[in-house]
């Protein structure tokens, strides 16, 4: 089973300087992410590239999660 | 016809197409429930898709979008999001205007 500190881990690993906080439940999980990739991007690309952190995981070990992305001026 | 071909079908067949767990009367998911239900409050008219009955349509969709859950919004063919997006556009209320316009 996923634990957040997984999920955190990896979305630090695929977005290096980011800072990421998850909470969840071992299914559904929240995340908060801060990353300057995010700066003049739109919530889709963002999310976008959270998912690509997390590879095959996301949709199947992870059932769901709830995203908050940030730029770091945000 | 491959999966591909039959989401663009899909896609340019209906202007609001949710792909969801279940169905907007008896959803399989929270999250799906809640996407449908904004869709109605915004009076949409949308046309749904069960990828929990099609499993190669799941599978296809994620390759379609980039995008590893469902709920999955379309509008005018292109990806909204899923339903964290689909809630912050209905708080600021842009939600609603992404519907009238598709619709108007």
């Amino acid at each position: 089973m996923m634990q957040p500190e997984d999920i955190k881990q990896m979305i630090e690993t695929g977005l290096p300087g980011a800072r990421v906080s998850v909470t969840g439940d071992g299914h559904h999980f929240e995340a908060e992410v801060v990353a300057r990739e995010f700066a003049g991007k739109g919530m889709l690309q963002r999310h976008q590239l959270v998912y690509r952190t997390l590879g095959t995981k996301m949709g199947n070990e992870i059932h769901a999660l709830s995203l908050r992305t940030l730029a770091p001026d945000e | 016809m491959n999966i591909q071909d039959k989401i663009r079908q899909q896609l340019s067949s209906d202007r609001i197409v949710l792909y969801m767990k279940g169905t907007p009367q008896f959803p399989q998911c929270g999250f799906s429930a809640k996407a449908a239900q904004m869709l109605g409050a915004c009076g949409a008219k949308f046309t749904s898709y069960d990828i929990l009955s099609d499993p190669e349509m799941r599978q296809g969709l994620k390759e379609y979008s980039h995008w590893p859950t469902f709920p999955q919004l379309y509008v005018n063919g292109e990806l909204v999001g899923g339903c964290d997006i689909m809630i912050e556009l209905y708080q600021k209320g842009e939600l609603q205007k992404l519907v009238t316009r598709a619709q108007g």
